[in-house]
């Protein structure tokens, strides 16, 4: 099989609240030189891809449209154990929607090849739209399964199991397919070896321009945008803790006394 | 025809829980706007149901193969459905089928989509709708605008209380052709688990009380299972504890899990990861109980104790049982 991961780098989204600060002009947070990391369920979407490798056999390729320190994430995709890894990047995509950011993956998968399977994670861990894996789908006119927790592979076809609030379903279906990703016990990903890193930082990683994907770029930037960001604000919900002291016989009784004052039982 | 369209829910004729918050939405909508409102049904639903609640028109799919989900055809019944009624918003419900179904159907209408709305208001004069939405894991709050219409609109459950009965009572019912076949259907769903455990669920809950990967294992979840019956709440837990497999997902409290909104959340064990602390900031009273001092829960918490789980939570649950009197 052949599979395509498309990974997001991100801020650190575990990053502590008091140092997560705001830009007003581009209404995204600042980065201050804050570490980037591939976003949490894109990682968990590749470790799918590398089992299902082992298992089928075939290729996986990681893909990323963004700045070009995704080059870094595309570094780790590699030392993971992705076999091949490509960049989009044009200062004709900044600011792009989902949409643009879609229209331009889309693009760069067909480049890599016609895939089996397309593995996003199941939203990123900075705005969390769970827009571009489905959108990404309908560009590439392939069916998709959202919140994906397993995936097996059998005789040709892919079982997914998708989680939904009350439990999970059983899909079933041929590739080519979009799945989004979702943590599981089965996919925590695995952490790259010292060689491997190594290796990784080798490799060259093509950059793609809009233009060496030969598409238009009228559906992309921030002059197609679809909606916009018109504020983003800090929320005041700065709650000082209370920390109850002494025995725990002593903190549950003042404890209880606290949640009464505050009816909140 | 209404610009303001829901898709929605009518179950043994009665409209659902979410079609009635997306309806307050709605009207919010409608009245900022003076548009109308319309609602699309899947299925054989009782659209006079829905007259009630101000709705003016109802545009139904019915199609035998709509009975269950099947992601592909639910897309091109509503599709087709939207087309129709050719309404500039979409409200969906921000549940698991509304996640599933609502960047693609934007996709399909050429339209704008934004997700996980928690407020909609309109900019008066201009008469712009806006939607703010949580960004960065509940960190900020970020007000969207459409660029364009029609735009799909997705807001989480229970931002709004459910619609009351307005308007005359009395609506139009649009028959919609959608002539599916089951070819059309690239993927099926062949199996449906529910993994629901009996008691409170956890979005009416009063009381929450979770645990994550400092329980150390499946076993601490005993202990919150005898408080939430004691305070007669729910048990929920953090990504790490249903990653580690140690309850259902179905339990998971967080951005991807369940929003909460509880009078009180106890949070045992837990971290307090952005993705789990996103998905309870509409509880009342938080109150943290965990090893570490340093745990980023604490910075969220109104109430904190520092120590061992399992010598705090059994004098807890005696305390709250002779207070309750059970």
């Amino acid at each position: 099989m052949r599979i395509v991961v498309c990974v997001k780098q991100i801020i650190d989204p575990e990053l502590a609240a008091s140092q997560f600060k705001i830009d007003p002009a581009f209404k995204r947070q600042r980065p201050n030189g804050h570490p980037l990391v591939i976003s949490p369920y894109d990682e968990n979407a590749l470790e799918v891809a590398l089992k299902l490798r082992e298992k089928t056999g075939g290729t996986v390729a990681v893909l990323s449209a963004g700045e070009p320190s995704a080059i870094s994430a595309l570094r780790k995709g590699l030392a993971m154990g992705a076999d091949e890894a490509a960049l989009i990047s044009d200062p004709a995509l900044d600011g792009s929607d989902a949409f643009g950011l879609a229209a331009a993956l889309a693009r760069g998968i067909q480049k890599l090849g016609t895939p089996d399977l397309v593995l996003c994670g199941c939203e990123s861990g900075d705005w969390a739209d769970r827009t571009v894996g489905p959108i990404l789908a309908e560009a590439l006119k392939i069916a998709c399964v959202s919140f994906v927790a397993q995936v097996d592979a059998q005789d040709g076809r892919l079982r997914m199991r998708r989680v939904v609030e009350e439990g999970y379903e059983i899909w079933e279906g041929a590739p080519p397919l979009l799945l989004t990703i979702l943590s599981h016990e089965s996919n925590v990903p695995r952490y790259p070896k010292v060689k491997d890193i190594m290796t990784a930082s080798r490799r060259s990683i093509p950059t793609w321009s809009v233009a060496d994907l030969g598409v238009e770029t009228g559906g992309m930037g921030e002059a197609a945008i679809r909606t916009e960001v018109e504020q983003l604000t800090l929320p005041s919900r700065e709650s000082r803790c209370e920390l109850l002291d002494g025995e725990p016989s002593q903190q549950v009784a003042t404890l209880i006394t606290k949640l009464r004052e505050r009816k909140a039982i | 025809m209404p610009g303001i369209f829901v898709l929605g829910r009518v179950e043994n004729g009665v409209p659902s829980r979410s079609t009635l918050e997306l309806l307050t939405g709605a009207k919010r909508l409608a009245g900022g706007l003076q548009e109308g409102v319309s609602v699309g049904l899947l299925g054989s639903g009782d659209a006079a149901s829905l007259y009630r609640y101000g709705v003016e028109v109802v545009y139904r799919a019915n199609d035998p193969l709509l009975k269950e989900y099947q992601a592909d055809l639910y897309l091109l019944a509503l599709q087709r459905i939207a087309e129709t009624a050719g309404p500039r918003v979409l409200l969906l419900p921000g549940d698991s089928l509304g996640r599933d179904l609502s960047a693609r159907l934007a996709f399909r209408l050429k339209a704008g989509v934004v997700t996980d709305v928690i407020e909609i208001d309109v900019e008066g004069s201009k008469k712009i709708p806006r939607f703010t939405r949580p960004a960065y894991g509940g960190k900020a709050a970020a007000v969207i605008v459409p660029k364009r219409f029609p735009v799909v609109v997705t807001v989480k459950p229970r931002t709004f209380d459910p619609a009351g009965p307005s308007g005359q009572g009395q609506g139009t019912e649009v028959p919609v052709e959608v002539s599916l076949n089951p070819a059309q259907a690239r993927i099926r769903m062949v199996e449906r688990v529910q993994e629901e455990t009996t008691g409170v669920k956890l979005e009416d809950a009063r009381a929450v009380i979770s645990g994550g990967r400092g329980l150390g294992g499946p076993e601490g979840f005993t202990l919150l299972v005898e408080l939430a019956r004691v305070l007669k709440g729910a048990v929920g837990a953090s990504r790490a504890a249903t990653d580690a497999g140690w309850v259902p997902s179905s339990m998971q409290v967080g951005q991807t899990g369940k929003t909460v909104s509880p009078d009180v959340y106890i949070a045992v064990g837990i971290s307090g990861a952005t993705q789990h602390v996103a998905g309870i900031s509409g509880a009342k009273t938080i109150v943290a109980i965990n090893a570490d001092p340093e745990a980023p829960i604490f910075k969220v918490a109104h109430l904190g104790i520092v120590g061992d789980y399992k010598t705090i939570l059994p004098p807890l649950i005696a305390k709250c049982r002779e207070l309750m009197g059970s």
